[in-house]
């Protein structure tokens, strides 16, 4: 009350701050960590183009043009094509339109080569009808957010069989984000259970966990991850290979995150608050959830996300190798094996541009990990 | 001390005896065995091959024994003749066939290491001494970009910029005149001179953690009491930096060289795939494809004894460094 009927004299700067510094202290620790998260700038970046990649895996049949196995046989190995706006003209038009493109076969390589016929202007339509898709498997329907009245467009070019690498990677996003997310699960259910006996317990159950974690840890990760892939048996379905890549990863990710759970729990068993709670009569559930583990929860939480693009370059790094995922699961990695040789890479650099997805994903990631980090002690300022 | 580092030389041992069984299952899980493979091999060129010849094949290769068998003959036979066994692929003994890409391997990790650590910590405290200024923002850069892009697509990228820009390969490591040639020192530097390439790729990464974990370091150290006291008693700046803040940041750095060698170890084999450089990695792909199995498991078994190795080593020198784990840690 005295601080309301004071503050009409304070100059107005002053009342303002007054102000901030009460919401301060009564806000609860989530508002604490959100406010301080949203002062690092790049980690709402990394967040929003995080957003934007859960969006594209989640709506990817609906947000791509094309399945990601429709063959287009007039344009194959094809250039990205330019959206425009102004036409050669110097007209500007509202409707964004691509030029047909024309294929000649060059009479010395035998190549095709592409070029705009700049008369021919194809607008670019919303919510068009084109390949039929079922939704996640529920819905029927051949309606995508955008492509052409006929034939397709090809925003990123397309491949030596005439597919649309955009919708293919649109696709290949939903296949290694979830392998990150499965792989994240896998390991974090891992890491939590070994790490919490080995805290918990001690004694020599804690000696064994810590001497194999260090084991685990000092075989090099991915010639371990090759050599069990390379296991595999190669009549596995795609799907069955998928499910085995990401068991694999999640099986050897846990370690980081059993040695955290381990040490948090035996430093904050020390702690004077547990003490306190205990003094007071709280049972031991009551301690671990109310009271140790909102404190190193959001520890776990940047753990999670520094685990995740390892997740994801481990996969890609298989597949790209051939090791990972096979052809007609379409994931990053596998996208990149035809960026393996070095004339492709100079004939049709086009066909690397999952490396910017794969870059935009993991930097993102880590950003997101830095402004969780400075989050998590929302008290020192 | 000594009882310190015989203890860590006795859990050693036991990792890497452990890491031999793990690694000789790992080898056997595919299904099928090579008997079965070069049979199918036979069978393509038009060879028939019946039931009696493959198992014929399977006593020629010594894969029909029982497993444990086999395991102590591959693992006695490594202890006391230093033989690793035959490569089925190479038809020969399995240190002839990796001998010098082993060698290769091991300077293209040493280079690297020396590159990172060499690069890392000076840039690192300078990042600090002058925080916010041009140069802290562009070292930070490459390190987020470092750390984000794997190493192996970096690798595809300056292959790409090469074959585009420069008209260059970026790929093997002598040139051509070397290739082939005995081992010389005109022959080292030139290998040298081709090495920088594979080791910035890889030490990127590391290169980046390393810089911001010490720049966030010296930030924490710079500003304490004793540093100002140093500073009062006339100390000249450069000397004070790095005979005080520096001196004291750096161990947490040296603790993690015996990660960032399982990093490199780790990471080798993709950018000697995509560089097609003649080390270990496009040979361990191959012998995994093949199940070459003596071939790949004891490519897998050396690349985690170097990094065992190198672990301990990293924990000498920093014992060297820091009396508190020199005495046993009791402070």
């Amino acid at each position: 009350m005295s601080n309301q009927k004071w503050s009409r004299f304070l100059p107005k700067s002053k009342n303002r701050q007054k102000q901030e510094e009460n919401t301060y202290f009564v806000a609860t620790q989530f508002q604490l960590m959100w406010w301080k998260f949203r002062k690092h700038h790049l980690a709402v970046i990394g967040m929003t183009v995080l957003g934007i990649l859960l969006i594209l895996g989640i709506f990817a049949e609906f947000i791509s043009p094309n399945t990601p196995f429709t063959r287009d046989s007039k344009y194959i190995i094809g250039p990205p094509q330019a959206i425009h706006w102004i036409d050669a003209q110097g007209k500007f038009h509202f409707r964004p339109f691509v030029y047909e493109a024309v294929g000649n076969r060059n009479p010395v390589t035998f190549r095709m080569t592409y070029e705009d016929n700049t008369v021919v202007m194809i607008p670019i339509r919303f919510f068009v009808h084109g390949d039929p898709y079922k939704w996640w498997g529920l819905w029927k329907t051949d309606i995508h957010l955008f492509g052409l009245a006929e034939g397709s467009v090809h925003l990123l070019g397309s491949d030596e069989l005439g597919r649309d690498l955009f919708s293919r990677i649109v696709y290949g996003t939903r296949i290694s984000l979830s392998i990150g997310v499965i792989g994240v699960l896998l390991s974090f259910i891992l890491g939590l259970l070994l790490g919490g006996i080995s805290g918990y317990t001690g004694g020599w159950v804690d000696n064994l966990i810590q001497r194999f974690t260090e084991f685990v840890r000092s075989i090099p990760s991915l010639p371990l991850w090759m050599a069990l892939s390379a296991s595999l048996p190669k009549e596995w379905s795609g799907l069955q290979v998928y499910l085995a890549v990401t068991v694999i990863l999640g099986f050897l990710g846990w370690t980081s995150l059993a040695r955290r759970v381990r040490s948090m729990l035996l430093s904050l068993r020390e702690e004077d608050y547990v003490m306190a709670a205990r003094i007071a009569g709280c049972t031991d559930g009551r301690i671990i959830m109310r009271h140790m583990l909102p404190s190193f929860l959001s520890y776990l939480i940047i753990d999670i996300t520094v685990a995740f693009p390892n997740m994801i370059l481990g996969e890609t790094a298989l597949s790209f190798i051939g090791l990972g995922l096979r052809p007609p699961i379409v994931s990053w990695g596998v996208l990149l094996q035809s960026g393996q040789n070095v004339r492709a890479i100079s004939m049709t650099p086009w066909l690397l541009s999952p490396v910017i997805f794969i870059v935009l994903a993991v930097l993102a990631f880590s950003f997101v990990g830095d402004g969780l980090r400075d989050a998590a002690d929302p008290y020192s300022r | 001390m000594i009882k310190h580092f015989l203890g860590r030389i006795i859990s050693m041992i036991v990792t890497l005896i452990l890491t031999s069984v793990v690694v000789f299952i790992i080898i056997q899980l595919p299904p099928g065995d090579y008997a079965e493979r070069y049979a199918y091999k036979l069978e393509e060129a038009g060879t028939a091959v019946s039931e009696a010849d493959r198992q014929a094949l399977r006593a020629y290769f010594g894969i029909d024994r029982p497993l444990y068998e086999q395991y102590f003959t591959w693992i006695t036979n490594i202890i006391f003749h230093g033989d690793f066994g035959v490569s089925f692929e190479y038809r020969r003994p399995v240190m002839d066939v990796i001998g010098e890409r082993l060698g290769l391997t091991t300077i293209l990790v040493i280079i690297t290491l020396i590159l990172t650590y060499g690069l890392a910590i000076p840039l690192g405290i300078y990042s600090a001494i002058k925080q916010y200024s041009v140069a802290d923002y562009l070292f930070s850069v490459i390190a987020y970009l470092g750390l984000a892009i794997p190493n192996f697509l970096l690798a595809l990228v300056l292959l790409y910029i090469n074959i585009t820009y420069l008209g260059t390969s970026v790929g093997g490591l002598f040139s051509a005149e070397f290739v082939r040639a005995p081992w010389s020192f005109a022959r080292f530097m030139d290998l040298l001179a081709h090495l920088w390439v594979p080791s910035i790729i890889l030490g990127l990464a590391g290169l980046g953690l390393q810089m911001r974990t010490m720049r966030a370091l010296m930030l924490d150290e710079q500003n304490k009491l004793y540093v100002t006291a140093a500073r009062a008693r006339g100390l000249s700046e450069t000397k004070l930096i790095l005979k005080y803040p520096a001196r004291v940041s750096i161990n947490p750095i040296v603790s993690t060289l015996g990660w960032e060698l399982s990093r490199v170890i780790s990471g080798a084999p993709f950018v000697s795939v995509v560089l097609a450089l003649p080390d270990t990695g496009p040979l361990y792909l191959d012998a995994l494809l093949d199940q070459d199995m003596y071939l790949a498991g004891s490519m897998l078994f050396l690349m985690t004894a170097l990094t065992i190795i190198g672990t301990l080593v990293s924990d000498l020198l920093l014992a060297m460094l820091d009396p508190r784990i020199r005495e046993g840690g009791n402070h």
